[in-house]
Parts: structure tokens; sequence; C-alpha cells
């Protein structure tokens, strides 16, 4: 049930059996470089590096295919967005101006192509690792994982109750709406806005009350076994670095050093080949 | 409650709330006649929790929930708006002294001061502080995201008003009123 929505599935590739702690700061500092740097050549090297990954961690096509299809339409329909609203944001950027076609306002400049490229790589840049990443660590592992960084471990176990709720709490979903629906209430694409609004809120009061009980119980519960009492705590999921995971962290710091080398040779965040 | 670790209670309330916020963001969302206009109703459960436990875990819960969420859905969290969301919870925490929902019956001039609070909430997060950080951060076009941030302030403050003024009303009538026991 756990693994419903995080699609952890157990393999023994290599990247199977690095600990979630190394992967979590491997993709913390990647996405992190990613998001900072706009040259597409850097870009471009991640996201071939990602893809390597990828490639390594054997996951099945099947396993991915809806959430890639839909990050590809909602990137898509970003960039054409991105298009009508802002035709000259390329050319604001990089400061020059070589027309590809005239449309008027829609006129589309070589910058302007460029810029959403770069775009449409950083969307997608580190979507092959987090996938690796949520596909090969176990959601139990990912908390102990949090807490070995440095996050507060009481913070780190909220993560893992709701990691671990997220599947309870849809079941309760799905069980009163099922329930409401039968007696009468409306909320599918055929009943009107307000049906739906009075429909949904029929879900919701039971579903939220029921929980606020639930909450109550759990911390009492866990009270009584003496949670937080102590400075820190052990995880049940702990597992001691490998040497392959000293490897995944010097490999992280190599990536982010890259990058930096890259936005010291342009000058800025911007690669700009108009020059 | 000590005031540097969080009690035991706010531990759950995180955990159950991010998992609540996470299931709304993702499947319970009602399209409201604009085009691709949605009234995300995890806004008005935000408001609601955040009002009952306070800042802390107003924030944990928006910032675990939104990024839980963009990174199924996603692949990649858009942070700039995960935090902001985070940033509306705790903001929304503040009120938790001022309405204390737990004393039964909450006054009308409470709620109204809920919604004033709360629009006012979500207009400086989604128009200025949301749209800001995508413009620095991710280098998008100014007035795309604007409007984008001035479209999701009205569809979040809608949220946030009516679930979160329902759930508040039917929360605070299951309490039992302070002083509502009399000596005979």
């Amino acid at each position: 049930m756990n693994n419903s929505i995080f699609g952890y599935d157990g393999n023994d590739t290599w990247i199977h059996k690095l600990t979630g702690t190394s992967k979590l700061i491997f993709f913390i500092l990647v996405s992190i470089i990613s998001m900072i740097s706009y040259d597409v050549r850097f870009t471009l090297l991640v996201l071939v590096l990602s893809a390597f990954i990828f490639q390594q961690s054997k996951i099945k096509w099947q396993q991915i295919k809806l959430v890639v299809k839909l990050i590809v339409i909602f990137a898509i329909l970003n960039l054409i967005t991105v298009y009508i609203f802002s035709p000259g944001h390329g050319s604001y950027l990089y400061g020059t101006r070589h027309v590809i076609f005239n449309f008027g306002y829609l006129t589309m400049t070589q910058e302007q192509l460029f810029y959403e490229l770069n775009l449409a790589i950083k969307y997608l840049v580190t979507v092959p690792i987090s996938l690796v990443f949520l596909i090969t660590t176990n959601p139990s592992e990912f908390s102990a994982s949090l807490n070995q960084i440095g996050v507060p471990y009481r913070f780190s176990y909220a993560v893992s109750l709701a990691l671990r709720y997220i599947p309870d709490v849809q079941q309760d979903f799905q069980s009163i709406s099922l329930a409401q629906q039968a007696r009468g209430y409306e909320i599918s694409k055929k009943g009107k806005v307000m049906d739906r609004i009075k429909g949904t809120s029929q879900i919701l009061v039971p579903l939220i009350l029921s929980s606020l009980d639930k909450i109550q119980v759990i911390s009492q519960a866990m009270e009584l076994r003496r949670f937080g009492k102590n400075k820190s705590r052990t995880w049940y999921m702990h597992r001691k670095f490998s040497k392959n995971d000293y490897l995944t962290l010097l490999f992280a710091m190599l990536i982010i050093l890259i990058g930096i080398l890259f936005i010291k040779i342009d000058g800025s965040r911007f690669f700009n080949p108009f020059k | 409650m000590n005031k540097k670790k969080l009690s035991v209670q706010s531990v759950v309330a995180i955990g159950i709330g991010t998992a609540i916020l996470f299931l709304l963001k993702r499947w319970v969302s009602i399209p409201i006649g604009i085009p691709n206009t949605n009234l995300d109703t995890s806004y008005g459960f935000l408001g609601f929790i955040a009002v009952l436990f306070g800042p802390a875990v107003g924030f944990c819960v928006g910032f675990l929930g939104h990024s839980i969420n963009d990174f199924t859905q996603f692949g990649t969290p858009w942070w700039t708006w995960v935090f902001t969301t985070g940033l509306v919870g705790m903001a929304m925490g503040f009120l938790k002294k001022y309405i204390q929902p737990d004393e039964g019956k909450i006054s009308t001039r409470k709620l109204v001061f809920y919604n004033i609070y709360q629009v006012i909430i979500n207009i400086i997060a989604w128009v200025l502080i949301a749209p800001t950080g995508d413009v620095l951060i991710y280098s998008e076009p100014a007035n795309k995201v604007y409007l984008q941030g001035i479209v999701s302030a009205f569809t979040n403050s809608l949220s946030t008003g009516v679930i979160g003024t329902i759930l508040l009303v039917i929360y605070a009538s299951t309490k039992v009123q302070k002083g509502s026991l009399k000596k005979e």
C-alpha cells in the first residue's frame, strides 16, 4: 500500500543499493545547480547524465509512462504560454534580436527560440533522476535519510507519517465519496458548479473531522511510547555508507563544480551565443 | 508547549495534514467555469489546519504537501510556489491565538476578520512573492507569471474563504463551548 504513489520497486541494481541519504543529497545538489544555471551546454550535460542514471536503474517504461506524459504535456503548455505572453523575452535576456519570421506581436526570434529551448531542458533535466529516486528509494528509508542529512528527527518523522498515511487517507476519501454519492450528492463532471462544490464539501467534512480524531489517537499512542523524549533516535531502515555512496557524493560535488565553472566562464547564469 | 521543539501532536498533525493536503491537491479540484482555472480545495484545508495547530504546522503542511505533490506529478517541485504555499500556511497559523477554534462557537466578527486577513495574505503571497520568485530564480517572463499569480490569488482566496470558513464553523460546533456549563 505504502508504495502505490511513490511506485517504489525493489530491484538490485547498484542504484537500488545506494543509501537513500546519498541519493537524496545527489538529487538536491544537482537540482539546485540545474535550477540556477541557464547554460544550455551544462544543462544538456546534466540531462544526458540523468538519462544515463535512469538507464542504469532498469526502470520499465510501463511504470512511468503516465507520469512522463503528464510532465511533457505540462512542459509544452508552459512553453506555449511563455511564447504567447512574452515573445520578446529572449531578446530582452540576450540583448540582441535575430528575426526568424515576422508575425506582428508573435514575431519569432532566434533568441526566443533559444530561451524556450533552455526552459524546456530545465523543465525536463531533473525528471529522470527524480523518477529514479522515487522508484529506487524505499519510503521508509527516506525519513532516516532526511534525519541523517541534518533535518530534525521530529520533522523527518512527520514526513514519514505523511508518506505512511497518504494511502490511508486516500482509502478513506474513496469510501466516503462512494457513500455520499449513494445518498445522491453530485460530484461528477455532469453536475453544476455549485452542486459540485456542495458535494465535495460533503466529502471533505467527514474526511477531515475523522482525520482530526486520527491525529489525537496517533499522537497519544506515540506519547505513550515516549516519542520525542530523547535528543536523537535510531532508525530501523538506517544503513551505513558504502564506497559507492561516497563516490556518489563526490560525483555530485563534481557536477556542482562544473556548473560553477560554466557560470564563471559566461560571467552570468546565462550562456549567450548571440554576442 | 516547548517553543523550540514540535510537540508530538504537531508532528502527527504535520504528517496527517500533509497527507490530506496532498490528496486534495492531486485529486480534488473543482473547475469554476473559467477555462484552465480550478478551485484548489487544498488551500481551504490549509487555512483550516493552520488556524487549528498554529504557524509551524501551517508552514510544514503547506511546504511538504505541495512539494510531495509536485515531486510525484512533475518530477521536480516548483520551489518558489511550494515555498509560498508554506508561507501562506504560516501566516494563517498566526490566527490561532485570535480565533481559538477549540473554545466552541466562533463569532461572526472573528470569521469576518479571518476572511479579510486571508484575502490580504493570499494577495501578498500569490501576486507579490511567488511571481517575483519566478522572475528572479526561474527567469520567466514577468507578465505571464504575474497573471498566473493574480488568477491563483483569486481562486486560492475563494477556496481559503469558502472551504476554510465552512470547516472552521463545523469544527467549532463539535467542541463544547467555553463556560457553557452553569452551576445550579
